[in-house]
């Protein structure tokens, strides 16, 4: 059996993360956005582990335990703050959340 | 000199213990209260018997073996140089000890009664024991540096106590008046601390005395006239005298502390002690400084025989008589500046005192003409008050008479006829003006302000003008010929000045007799005769010019004023008006606009908008991104 060459699997995340990059400059709902950029982090845990078995070494493996982490992390704070932000505006529209400008 | 046990001990008391007082007055007074005179009389009293401890006990010593470095602890060491907090007790110091501390419990134990009724009564005496100590360490200090730590203290203490009644306006100006007047004379004198300290690598009184010769002469005279440019202003001579006459708007007791007995003498003390270093350039500086001493001498005698205020004309004759000290100095005779030092103490602190019972007595009247017949409302103050104007007079057998004569006597003798003829002017002058006070505050007719019921002085008060009063009759027997020898015990630290002997000694001494006598004799004719009045009009009419100019101190602080001051005021108001706050603020304020200006166009980049942020958040990873890959080539 052949194995899949890992030139695709950079292509893959190459792409996931584009989309992601993408998704989160075009939408407006901070769910999504915040979707998009679950999709980001993910994409760079596919490059990770696809160097890491180029490398032959654990070293990119390890790492995409600490991304795992700091992301759960992450969405505890980010949702916590979207909750709050839409409980008290009604919407989950980022785009009427600009108190903070000139 | 090893120094003998335990004599450390004392001169640290000497000055440790009015220091404490003032340091345990400040922190404590009020909650002592009116113990607070008590303590600080004490403490001053204890300093004074501390002194002649020291003072006896160098007598034990032979004469040539009393003078004694005692190092208190280390101060400044800076590779070779030194400056140690170190004191010299020699004779001439204890001289001054014994003066400023025995001159000086007088007036705390006066200050009790006078100064009674004050709201601040425990500030005051903690000041006046602080004034004592930073004299004490001005004249026992063996460096320059220590010594003008206390120079320093003594023109702090002369601000905070001339303007010790600070409420009236005049006595807060007179207190800055004579603080920044000092702090002129305190420059130069900081610039010779340099000069010599540079010169000579050190800054102790035997080093500078010893190594003054090696200086060169003409940066020697510089460095003596600094010094000197400190003495005037401490000192009070011409130019730097201005501050003295206003400074009477303090306390009296002040007065007689700071005019007789402590800060103005601090100038004819250096010049004394620093005496090799005047004499190492040549004749220039002891001339200029005799020169100077004789001017000012005159000067302010003439200012004197004007005035009505009878604070003021003992102002004026304080001045004069610092002239006479350095007129002593100038023509070498510095034993003989010492001992008139010592006798003007006595007499310059007596009359002030007395001036201030009459005050006291009169609810703080000073103006002499509406004065008169005082003697036999009070007793006490009339008679010792006449002790005292007999003597500064020069009155024989009164203290004034042996100093002033023998200091006109050095002069004649150094040859210096034109300084000789100024000084006995003065004298008559000096004669004429004191009797002109005396015979119109306490003899004539008894004559008052309207609604004062006079009294003698309170006992405290009488408890100073006593021992002032006796002082002053037989305070010129220190130095009697043959006898007991004020100058002799000077001479190991100042040399043997030299004096006139046999038939020319008399000839002098009855010289500045008769002019004395001739001066009581004219104020005699002037003011206590009844025609006396018609007289001094006419008088007045020869020069009504010379009046006027003299009742208005000669213009001279017009002339500061107009000169020095305003110039002074319009750089101080250019410098606030215009450099602070158009250039430096507008500076600062430019940089600001600058800012704002710039800001407010570029503000609008925050949108508030989360994409646009994530897009120039991008853009930014992109530029970075890429600028590390073309570096690292991959």
């Amino acid at each position: 059996m052949t194995e899949v060459p890992p030139g695709y699997f950079l292509a893959l995340a190459g792409l996931l993360f584009t989309i992601g990059v993408v998704g989160v400059l075009v939408r407006r709902n901070a769910i999504v956005i915040f979707m998009f950029i679950e999709l980001m982090l993910n994409a760079v845990n596919l490059f990770f582990v696809t160097f890491a078995r180029m490398q032959g070494n654990l070293e990119g493996q390890v790492l995409v335990f600490f991304v795992l982490v700091v992301a759960a992390a992450e969405v505890v704070v980010g949702l916590a703050l979207i909750l709050l932000i839409a409980r008290r505006r009604g919407s989950l529209d980022v785009d009427k959340v600009r108190l903070l400008k000139w | 000199m090893i120094a003998p046990s335990g004599f450390a001990g004392w001169a640290a008391a000497v000055i440790a213990l009015p220091l404490a007082g003032a340091a345990f007055l400040l922190l404590f007074g009020k909650r002592v209260g009116k113990v607070s005179a008590y303590i600080a009389s004490a403490t001053i009293g204890l300093s004074f018997l501390s002194g002649l401890i020291l003072f006896f006990r160098m007598l034990g010593e032979p004469g040539e073996e009393r003078s004694f470095v005692l190092k208190l602890f280390d101060w400044v060491n800076v590779g070779d140089f030194h400056a140690n907090a170190e004191l010299l007790v020699d004779p001439l110091s204890i001289v001054m000890v014994l003066v400023v501390t025995g001159v000086g419990t007088l007036i705390h134990v006066y200050s009790i009664g006078y100064m009674e009724d004050d709201p601040r009564y425990s500030r005051f005496f903690a000041y006046l024991n602080l004034f004592c100590a930073a004299m004490l360490i001005l004249v026992l200090a063996d460096n320059l540096l220590l010594l003008f730590v206390g120079w320093e203290g003594v023109g702090l203490c002369s601000y905070l106590l001339i303007g010790f009644w600070f409420e009236r306006e005049v006595a807060a100006g007179a207190a800055k008046k004579a603080f920044i007047v000092n702090r002129i004379g305190d420059f130069s004198f900081l610039l010779g601390i340099f000069l010599i300290a540079d010169e000579i690598g050190s800054l102790s009184v035997s080093e500078i005395n010893a190594g003054a010769a090696t200086m060169g002469a003409t940066l020697a005279t510089v460095g003596a006239l600094l010094l000197f440019g400190g003495a005037t202003g401490k000192s009070a001579q011409i130019p730097l005298y201005v501050w003295l006459p206003d400074a009477m708007e303090g306390p009296t007791p002040v007065s007689a502390l700071i005019h007789a007995a402590t800060m103005v003498t601090a100038g004819v003390y250096v010049v004394v002690r620093f005496s090799p270093l005047f004499e190492a350039g040549g004749a220039t500086a002891l001339t200029v400084v005799a020169w100077i001493g004789a001017l000012t001498a005159l000067w302010a005698a003439l200012m004197a025989a004007f005035e009505y205020d009878i604070k003021r004309v003992l102002a004026y004759s304080t001045i004069s008589q610092l002239g006479y000290m350095f007129i002593a100095s100038g023509v070498a005779g510095y034993s003989i500046g010492i001992f008139h030092l010592v006798t003007h103490a006595f007499f310059k602190a007596l009359l002030f005192l007395g001036a201030g019972a009459v005050m006291h007595a009169l609810a703080g009247e000073t103006d002499m003409r509406k004065m008169g017949g005082l003697r036999r409302a009070m007793p006490v103050v009339g008679l010792t008050f006449a002790a005292g104007w007999l003597a500064i007079s020069g009155i024989f057998p009164f203290a004034g008479f042996w100093s002033k004569d023998a200091i006109l006597a050095v002069a004649w003798e150094q040859g210096e006829y034109a300084l000789w003829a100024l000084g006995l002017l003065t004298a008559g002058l000096t004669a004429f003006y004191m009797s002109r006070m005396y015979f119109r505050v306490f003899e004539g007719d008894l004559d008052l302000p309207e609604g004062v019921h006079v009294h003698d002085a309170p006992r405290t008060m009488a408890a100073a003008l006593v021992p002032l009063g006796a002082l002053s009759v037989i305070g010129g027997f220190f130095n009697l010929p043959g006898v007991l020898t004020l100058e002799h015990f000077l001479d190991p630290v100042l040399g043997e000045p030299a004096v006139p002997h046999g038939l020319l000694a008399w000839v002098l001494a009855g010289a500045a007799l008769i002019v004395s006598v001739a001066g009581i004799l004219v104020a005699r004719v002037l003011y206590l005769q009844p025609e006396g009045d018609a007289r001094r009009e006419r008088l007045a009419t020869t020069a009504p010019w010379f009046v006027s100019a003299a009742r208005n101190k000669f213009y001279v602080d017009e002339f500061y004023g107009r000169t020095i001051v305003a110039p002074g005021k319009a750089f101080a108001r250019f410098c606030a008006d215009i450099f602070d706050n158009r250039i430096l603020d507008g500076l600062v304020n430019g940089v600001a606009w600058v800012v704002n200006g710039v800001s407010s166009k570029g503000r609008h980049v925050q949108t508030g908008y989360v994409r646009n942020y994530a897009v120039i958040f991008l853009l930014g990873v992109v530029v970075i991104a890429s600028f590390m890959f073309l570096r690292v080539g991959v």
